[in-house]
């Protein structure tokens, strides 16, 4: 599996004319963690969901090339897409809340997908149901597996959601803040559990967040993006090395517990940032 | 002692939200709460914003005992604070409405001026006065929260995880405010956060919840060199730290 993404363009119409949202974005992702960064409105999701061709409806999509696997996401008919998502390729969202069904069990849900991308028996995607939420670590799986979705903590309907993702074996995984809605010490198991199945299935990794100093922990490469444009590209484990003052401003605008900050770092915006 | 809080409890049925609370914050410091979701940070700050009246134990404002239910007088004194601005701002209602509203709640004169003066100080243009929650940013929208909480001139903010829905530099931003602010006018502040980075770079004295109770004070100091008692304030020292270095850490990782 790999990912090709060039020259990537996202624009929405707006009374003055399109607006782009996503402004000429390249990268290539293999087998790897990478880590797309940025604030509100920089296009990170946008950019990851491209990919999945998941965007809103007025969204106005081009690119030089976007390939997963080969496969044309420009060109490619729903049959096709519809087998990258949710399929080929995951996607976990932030807040489990929204993104489970509230009258199906945790166990049903996952089965669905199961079934839907793989077929069997009610009873074979039952028992692989169980299987999935063993794997992300839920203690007593035949039990949550009859739960419903407000019966479940954060952290759990977060293991349901990435359970349910991995039922038809995707390739890629893509995590859209999957962890701002829970606590750190939960946050901290989430990511450890993504890095470790990515890494014993073999799968790529698309982690987009706006924490820089966490996802630098869990992914090998890291883009930072600003106003729709990728501004910095490093090593995860370089990123102390970060040259862009943008990247620079975020690392230093974090109060940190290790070492007292006076007064925080204030992010000047430089207009060339969002230029070319 | 500006806030003093003697064994406060809030009980649910049968399950304890907040049990045996107890801590002090004196005139013009900063005291944080810090835990995780359902520890009962945010039960307390309810109790003592008078949202919650469903509590035992003793809360005393300025050496004043208060009781379940707030008089005018206590709201000119405190004041809260949220998370989500968007949540906490009439949407139909312009900034300037938002503004004047406590100045009308408390009989206060001069509301042109004093609208003025609070955005000013809190750093938004004078234009923003008669927008609407929905054009503004999520910091410009919590910062017109702060100068409303402002309006009517307390002594005491109670701050609910006031920079957690905003981005980083966003962040650094509202915290540096609410420094000033608070040098300025010498506030009181409690603030609840799950962030340790957070509430140790604005309070100088921290309260560690866990399961209702209160299970460690201590000073930001000895919070950072990493002087804890209780082992869940060391979890949770020890997670904030290792999460937040850059580069060492994910050596050691790969």
């Amino acid at each position: 599996m790999e990912v090709v993404v060039q020259n990537l363009r996202i624009a929405f119409p707006s009374p003055s004319g399109p607006l782009e949202a996503v402004r000429g974005v390249s990268f290539t992702l293999g087998q790897e963690k990478l880590a797309i960064v940025g604030e509100s409105g920089s296009g990170k999701s946008l950019t990851a969901r491209a990919i999945m061709r998941l965007l809103p409806r007025a969204a106005m999509l081009s690119a030089d090339a976007l390939r997963f696997d080969g496969i044309d996401v420009l060109n490619a008919d729903e049959n096709a897409m519809r087998r990258i998502r949710g399929g080929r390729a995951g996607l976990v969202m932030q807040d489990p809340k929204y993104s489970l069904n509230p009258v199906m069990t945790a166990g049903a849900q996952i089965a669905e997908a199961w079934r839907a991308h793989r077929g069997g028996t009610r009873r074979q995607a039952r028992e692989a149901a169980v299987d999935l939420l063993a794997q992300v670590q839920i203690r007593d799986p035949g039990a949550v597996a009859d739960r419903y979705p407000h019966q479940l903590s954060g952290g759990m309907g977060q293991r349901v959601m990435i359970a349910m993702m991995l039922a038809p074996d995707p390739e890629l995984l893509i995590a859209d803040e999957p962890t701002s809605a829970l606590d750190a010490t939960v946050q901290a198991e989430i990511l450890r559990l993504i890095e470790d199945l990515v890494q014993r299935r073999g799968m790529g990794l698309i982690l987009i967040s706006h924490d820089l100093p966490l996802v630098s922990h869990f992914c090998d490469r890291v883009l930072v993006m600003y106003a729709g444009r990728v501004v910095e590209e490093c090593r995860a484990g370089e990123l102390a090395r970060a040259q862009h003052p943008y990247t620079r401003g975020l690392l230093e605008c974090l109060p940190i517990l290790s070492e007292k900050r006076r007064r925080l770092a204030v992010l000047r915006r430089d207009p060339s940032w969002a230029a070319a | 002692m500006m806030i003093e809080v003697e064994n406060l409890s809030v009980r649910y049925g049968t399950a304890y939200a907040a049990r045996d609370v107890s801590f002090s914050v004196a005139r013009g410091e900063s005291f944080g709460i810090v835990g995780e979701s359902g520890s009962g940070k945010s039960t307390v700050l309810r109790a003592l914003a008078g949202l919650n009246r469903d509590w035992t134990g003793t809360i005393r404002v300025g050496g004043e005992t208060v009781t379940p239910a707030r008089d005018r007088a206590f709201f000119r004194r405190v004041q809260m604070v949220f998370q989500d601005p968007y949540g906490s701002l009439h949407p139909r209602q312009t900034i300037d409405r938002a503004l004047s509203e406590p100045l009308l709640v408390h009989g206060i004169k001069d509301i042109e001026t004093r609208i003025a003066a609070a955005l000013t100080e809190v750093a938004l243009p004078p234009s923003t006065r008669f927008r609407y929650p929905h054009q503004l940013s999520g910091g410009q929208r919590q910062r017109v929260a702060i100068a409303r909480a402002l309006m009517a001139g307390p002594e005491v903010l109670l701050l609910d995880e006031p920079t957690s829905a905003l981005d980083v530099s966003v962040q650094a931003e509202v915290l540096n405010l609410l420094s000033d602010l608070q040098e300025k006018r010498g506030l009181t502040y409690i603030l609840v956060s799950h962030n340790l980075a957070v509430v140790s770079h604005l309070c100088a004295r921290i309260g560690v919840m866990q399961g209702g109770e209160m299970v460690e004070q201590l000073t930001a100091e000895d919070l950072r060199a990493g002087r804890t008692k209780h082992p869940h304030t060391e979890a949770l020292r020890r997670l904030s730290v290792e999460l937040e270095e850059t580069d060492a850490q994910h050596g050691k990782a790969a």
